[in-house]
C-alpha cells in the first residue's frame, strides 16, 4: 500500500472502506516498519505539544526577540466588540497563539514549516473542543493533514524559499481543511475537495517576509490561512467540489512557484521586506 | 519522507533552518570537543549573519553548545544560561567562500584544548558537518556517528571496522581522510545500529586511535 497522488490517497481510502487517517498510518506502518503504536503515540504528542503551544500563547506574554509581534492572540482573545462568529474566533486566536510562540522561541510543532505552525493546531484543536472529539480522533486528523502533505512534498515542496509562501501556509491551510473535513464526518472525496479548494485560493502566496524574520507577516497571515481552511472545509462538506482536482493544483502551486522569481521567495528582497516601513524595521534591528 | 516529516519536528521556533539546524550545529561541535568548554567564538556567515538576532540563531547555537535538542526550552534563555556556566561566548559574523548561505563556525576551547567546526543548516532542520579542525568530513547526524582520530598506516582501517563487525555493527556509510599521507587519519562512520560504551571503548583502546568521539542521531 502507497500513495503519491491525493487520488491515490482518495481510492484507497474508498477501495478499502477506511478513513484517510488511517490509509496514511497504515502506510507509514508498512514503510517504517515501527509498530502502530509506536507511530500512533508519536503524533499523540505532536497533539500535546500543539496544544501546550496553543495554551502558552493564549496566554498572551509573549515577545520575539525582535519585539515585532506576541500579544495578539490575548487582544482576540480580550475584546468583545468583535464580529460575531465564535468558533471562527476561537480558531484565529489559536492560530494567532502558536505563531507568537513559535516567533517568541517557544516549543511548537512544524507543521509543515515551523512558519506555518499555527494553522493546522488551531482548526484541529478548536474543532477538537466544539464538537467534544477525542484525543483519539484529533489524533487522526493530524494523520489526515500529514498524510495530504506527504503528497505535495513529494510532488512539490513545503519550503517558501523553494516555493513561496503558498507552499507554507497555503498547503498549511489546505491540509487543515483536509483534516477538519474528517473530523466533520465527511468522505475521503471531500477531504480531497477540501485541500484543493483551501491550496487553489492561495496559490501565487508570495513570501517576503521583513528583516528576513518569521514574524511579518508570517504571524497573522496563520490567522488567515487558518480561518481560510475552515471555509474551504465548508464548502466540501456541502458537496461543492473544486473544479480542477487536488492533484491539478498542486501541479500548478508548484508551476508557479518555480516562476516566482528569488525575490519573493524568502530573500526579503521585495514585496513587504522592502517597503518603506519594512526597510526601517530591519535598518533599526540591524543596529 | 515519512509523516513526522511532515507533521513535525517537535521543535523551539522560529525556524527549522535559523533554529532547530544551528541548535544541532552547536550540540555536535559540543559532542565532538567532548570537554569542559571554557569559551566559544561563534561565527555567522551569509543569511544567519543578517538575522542570527532576530531569529534567535545566537541562542540555538548556545543552547546546542550546552547539549541542549532543538526542542528544549532552556533554547530561548541559553545565553544567560551559558554565562551562568562560565562559558564565555562570543558571537561575531563572517563572510566565507563558497558555503551554503546558512552556515556556521563554531571554536570551542577548554583545558588547553580547541575544537573549531564548520557546518551549514541546509534547509528544514537538516544539516551538515564540512570540516572539524582541517579534516573533511560529511556528517549529516541522522545516522548514529562515530569520528576516529588515528595513525595513517596499513591495516588501521580494516581494525576499525572489524571491531565494529565483531559487535554487529553494520556501517551505513564510511569516510577516511588525512591531511598527508603517514600522518593522521580521520574517519567518520555512520551506522545502522546505536553503538553501546562498549564498543565505543574498545575503540579508543586500540594502540594507534588516538581520539574516539561518538555523535547520537538527532
Ligand atoms: S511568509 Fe515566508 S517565512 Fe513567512 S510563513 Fe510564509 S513562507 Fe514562511
Amino acid at each position: 500500500m502507497d500513495y503519491a497522488t491525493i487520488k491515490e490517497l482518495i481510492e484507497l481510502a474508498e477501495k478499502e472502506g477506511l478513513p484517510i487517517s488511517e490509509v496514511v498510518l497504515r502506510v507509514e506502518i508498512g514503510e517504517t516498519e515501527q509498530s502502530r503504536e509506536e507511530i500512533w503515540q508519536a503524533m499523540l504528542e505532536n497533539l500535546g505539544v500543539m496544544r501546550e503551544s496553543v495554551a502558552t500563547g493564549r496566554a498572551g506574554q509573549i515577545k520575539s526577540p525582535s519585539g515585532l509581534v506576541g500579544g495578539d492572540a490575548l487582544k482576540l482573545r480580550v475584546n468583545n466588540t468583535l464580529i460575531p462568529g465564535n468558533f471562527y474566533r476561537e480558531v484565529i486566536i489559536n492560530a494567532l497563539a502558536v505563531a507568537e510562540v513559535n516567533a517568541g522561541m517557544g516549543k511548537i510543532v512544524a507543521g509543515p514549516t515551523a512558519g506555518s505552525s499555527g494553522i493546522i493546531p488551531a482548526v484541529v484543536l478548536a474543532l477538537g473542543e466544539h464538537l467534544q472529539l477525542s484525543d483519539a480522533q484529533l489524533t487522526a486528523g493530524l494523520f489526515t493533514a500529514a498524510g495530504l502533505g506527504n503528497v505535495v512534498a513529494k510532488r512539490a515542496t513545503l519550503a517558501g524559499a523553494a516555493g513561496g509562501c503558498q507552499a507554507e501556509c497555503g498547503v498549511a491551510s489546505a491540509m487543515a481543511a483536509g483534516a477538519s473535513v474528517e473530523l466533520c464526518g465527511g468522505n475521503p472525496n471531500m477531504v480531497g475537495q477540501a485541500f484543493a479548494l483551501a491550496l487553489k485560493n492561495l496559490l501565487g502566496l508570495a513570501c517576503d517576509p521583513v528583516a528576513g524574520l518569521v514574524e511579518v507577516p508570517c504571524v497573522k497571515r496563520n490567522g488567515f490561512a487558518a480561518s481560510h481552511a475552515l471555509t474551504a472545509a465548508q464548502m466540501a462538506l456541502a458537496g461543492i467540489e473544486s473544479i480542477i482536482p487536488p492533484d491539478e493544483v498542486i501541479e500548478a502551486m508548484h508551476q508557479i512557484g518555480c516562476l516566482m522569481p528569488a525575490s519573493l521567495k524568502e530573500t526579503a528582497l521585495a514585496g513587504l521586506a522592502v517597503t518603506p516601513t519594512g526597510l526601517a524595521i530591519k535598518e533599526r534591528l540591524n543596529q | 519522507m515519512g509523516v513526522f516529516d511532515i507533521m513535525g519536528p517537535i521543535m523551539i521556533g522560529p525556524s527549522s533552518s535559523h533554529t532547530a539546524g544551528a541548535a544541532k550545529l552547536g550540540r555536535i561541535a559540543s559532542l565532538l570537543f567532548n570537554r569542559k568548554i571554557e569559551a566559544a567564538e561563534i561565527f555567522f556567515h551569509g543569511s544567519f549573519a543578517e538575522t542570527y538576532r532576530g531569529h534567535g540563531t545566537d541562542r540555538a547555537v548556545t543552547g546546542g553548545i550546552l547539549g541542549f535538542k532543538p526542542d528544549d526550552e532552556r533554547i530561548k534563555d541559553s545565553r544567560q544560561l551559558a554565562r551562568e556556566r562560565g562559558i564565555n561566548i562570543a558571537y561575531q559574523t563572517i563572510k566565507l567562500k563558497e558555503v551554503h548561505p546558512n552556515t556556521l563556525l563554531i571554536k570551542l576551547s577548554g583545558k588547553g584544548q580547541s575544537l573549531t567546526m564548520l557546518g551549514s543548516s541546509i534547509g528544514g532542520g537538516n544539516i551538515i558537518v564540512n570540516l572539524i579542525d582541517d579534516y573533511q568530513v560529511n556528517i549529516s547526524g541522522k545516522l548514529p556517528t562515530i569520528w576516529v582520530l588515528h595513525q595513517d598506516q596499513p591495516g588501521e582501517i580494516g581494525v576499525i571496522t572489524s571491531v565494529l563487525g565483531s559487535y554487529s555493527l553494520n556501517i551505513a556509510f564510511m569516510q577516511v581522510f588525512r591531511k598527508k599521507r603517514g600522518t593522521v587519519g580521520s574517519s567518520i562512520i555512520e551506522l545502522d545500529h546505536l553503538p553501546g560504551h562498549a564498543v565505543l571503548r574498545r575503540l579508543e583502546d586500540i594502540k594507534n586511535i588516538l581520539q574516539v568521539r561518538y555523535i547520537p542521531p538527532l
